[in-house]
């Protein structure tokens, strides 16, 4: 069998609104492989969330997959009906959120709420289940496990009750955990705990993962490639070392002037000037083309994508045929 | 060296209690004290003109409530605050720009209200001029001034707030997490924006953020907190160069390093202890690597070691 765990071809999400339908992805291939982790980043509205909810199959209607395909190990899931999808989240894909209070039930005791979701996906009674949920806690860090599987959520802190959501998201051992915005909520000492944990995780179990963030830093920090995202389309798929030192298309390169640097001295950040167009506005060609210096008839007329799945590569004119001429032929 | 004729604040010993105890009949029923919360607890610094000092530290280390403090929305349980300059040219810049615009307001409505306030003698028709001529300043059209607050991206309400602190004409301006709210590109616009107007305007910025790579962009000064307390206070480059406490040198090792990516590192254990029940002695040696017995007992101070530049831990003054 091969390794890759998540294939995803030309994968539409759109939106019927009363003003006409909105994109939010548009056209999207990306696989991740076995104990590989992806980074998906992009601006707020950029649809890398949107991405990661359709992979889950938890787009709040009236959103819906429109075209393309979702493989998980050979399987698509992107056909399936509610129940099927209930089925395979949790057990096949866990899912890691922003906020931990929000995924954590205030009412139940963490352990008990570990053993529920490991009943629920395999076939262990109570006591073993209560015995993996122990495994679970000390594998994801947390001290005094005895203790503190009876404890209630609200008694943890933001980094330790984030460490229960990933046990959570642990139990059935996915081979895919889809992490949106995993450490945004936390301060960066316990942000950077987090993500050497997703790291460590990764690697021990050969899980993929999906890590979905604004945050170029955690992205530095943790990903194997990185999928830049702007305006619903992929702008650039790579290396993490490539992407983050040589950029090549021109947001990224934009997007990576204009954090501020801990080692170079700069009097004046670099500025995209304007901002990323509403769904409702994408200008035709290139989304990008009303901001970017190169920009030329080409950009303005034909929209550039990455096509395969694992590609590498910048969707730029200029990048891909050296031109951004009318006449040009890719 | 305490002849400092260009510091336009200085705080001393500053202290603010919050009580946060239980309500009185739980407190009689399960006889549970009073409790106090030390937000911030005997802070000090110097900002002089025309500079900008930076309060950085995490989630509840009492940065943004010294940020009140100074702007007079908090009255302080102790200590001085003394502001060299007219106290209605201190202007304030708040983290939220979409719950710090008064939604039914019109823009110009919202940048003319500090004038309108503060001077208001002032004729309309200078009003108005003065609207038209701050929204150019901040990189946004006159016309603008029609619209209402939701018709704009974060970045350009970041923008009207900018402008509205401006209109008072402000010497002193308190930012508090300016930009935290916005993405990394509309970031650049704002700081940008801001160190632009720092030149021209010759303002001063009491800078908070918990944004390490912001701060060092922004700051002349950065002053490190941790539970209430400055620990470290530093010029910039020096902070970043040589930093002198290991709760510094533990934040400095955890920001992620775009110019190093994939860097594996093995991040120090540990949380910041509730502000409630603060550890004894140094709050942070419960974490701290270089721990010894006189930090569980004794609250190192910070020592005056050179101009600007203190630190509050005994192994750092010990040399280690």
């Amino acid at each position: 069998m091969s390794d890759i765990v998540l294939d995803v071809q030309g994968l539409r999400v759109e939106f019927p609104t009363r003003k006409g339908i909105l994109t939010a992805v548009d056209d999207i291939s990306l696989q991740i492989r076995r104990g590989e982790i992806l980074g998906m980043v992009g601006e707020s509205g950029a649809g890398k969330s949107m991405t990661g909810m359709a992979i889950l199959g938890l787009l709040e209607p009236p959103g819906r997959i429109s075209g393309g395909s979702i493989h998980l190990s050979g399987d698509r899931i992107d056909t399936l009906d509610d129940r099927a999808m209930q089925a395979i989240r949790g057990r096949r894909i866990g899912a890691i959120f922003q906020d931990p209070l929000t995924s954590l039930n205030p009412l139940f005791r963490v352990g008990d709420q570990l053993v529920e979701t490991i009943r629920l996906h395999t076939d262990l009674d109570k006591s073993q289940a209560r015995t993996r949920a122990k495994d679970l806690m000390r594998e994801v860090g947390i001290p005094a496990v005895e203790e503190r599987i009876d404890n209630y959520p609200h008694q943890f802190s933001g980094g330790m009750r984030q460490r229960i959501v990933i046990a959570l998201a642990l139990c059935a051992e996915p081979e895919l955990i889809v992490a949106d915005e995993p450490t945004t909520a936390l301060d960066v000492s316990i942000q950077a705990q987090i993500t050497a944990l997703l790291k460590r995780l990764c690697r021990e179990r050969g899980t993929a993962v999906m890590l979905v963030t604004h945050d170029m830093g955690v992205i530095a920090e943790t990903a194997d490639r990185v999928a830049v995202m702007y305006a619903g389309r992929l702008a650039e798929v790579g290396a993490v070392e490539d992407v983050v030192r040589r950029p090549k298309h021109p947001y990224t390169t934009g997007l990576m002037g204009s954090i501020p640097s801990l080692r170079k001295d700069v009097e004046e950040l670099q500025m995209i000037p304007g901002s990323m167009p509403r769904l409702n506005a994408i200008p035709p060609g290139c989304a990008f083309n009303p901001r970017c210096d190169h920009a030329g008839p080409r950009c303005r007329r034909d929209v550039p994508r990455i096509t395969e799945g694992d590609a590498t590569g910048a969707a730029c004119w200029l990048e891909q045929t050296g031109t951004v001429e009318e006449g040009a032929i890719a | 060296m305490n002849i400092r004729p260009n510091a336009i604040l200085e705080v001393d010993a500053l202290e603010r209690r919050f009580d946060v105890s239980a309500p009185w009949l739980n407190r009689m029923i399960e006889r549970k004290p009073r409790r106090t919360l030390r937000a911030v607890d005997g802070v000090d610094f110097v900002i002089q003109r025309g500079q900008t000092l930076a309060l950085v530290g995490e989630s509840g280390c009492g940065k943004s409530t010294i940020a009140k403090l100074v702007t007079g929305l908090h009255p302080p349980s102790g200590g001085k605050i003394r502001f060299h300059g007219d106290r209605d040219r201190l202007q304030m810049i708040f983290q939220d720009p979409f719950a710090s615009l008064n939604p039914r307001w019109r823009v110009g409505r919202i940048i003319a209200e500090p004038l309108r306030t503060l001077r208001p003698d002032t004729p309309e028709d200078t009003v108005s001029a003065r609207v038209d001529e701050l929204l150019r300043t901040v990189g946004l059209a006159p016309a603008d001034g029609l619209k209402f607050p939701h018709e704009f991206s974060g970045g350009q309400r970041q923008r009207i707030s900018i402008a509205r602190a401006l209109a008072g004409e402000p010497e002193f301006l308190v930012c508090d997490e300016p930009t935290s709210a916005l993405d990394v590109s509309v970031q650049a616009q704002v700081l940008n924006l801001m160190k632009r107007l720092q030149k021209e305007m010759e303002l001063t910025y009491l800078f908070i953020s918990h944004d390490l790579s912001v701060v060092r962009h922004m700051a002349d000064v950065i002053a490190v907190m941790y539970l209430g307390r400055i620990v470290e206070i530093q010029p910039t480059m020096d902070l970043f160069a040589n930093p002198l406490h290991p709760y510094t040198r533990l934040l400095l090792d955890t920001i992620p390093d775009l110019d190093a990516p994939k860097r594996d590192r093995s991040p120090m254990g540990g949380e910041v202890p509730s502000p409630v029940s603060p550890p004894s002695g140094c709050s942070f040696h419960p974490r701290c690597p270089l721990v010894f017995d006189r930090c569980k007992q004794e609250r190192p101070e910070r020592r005056a070691e050179v101009h600007d530049r203190r630190v509050a831990c005994f192994a750092a003054e010990a040399g280690a």
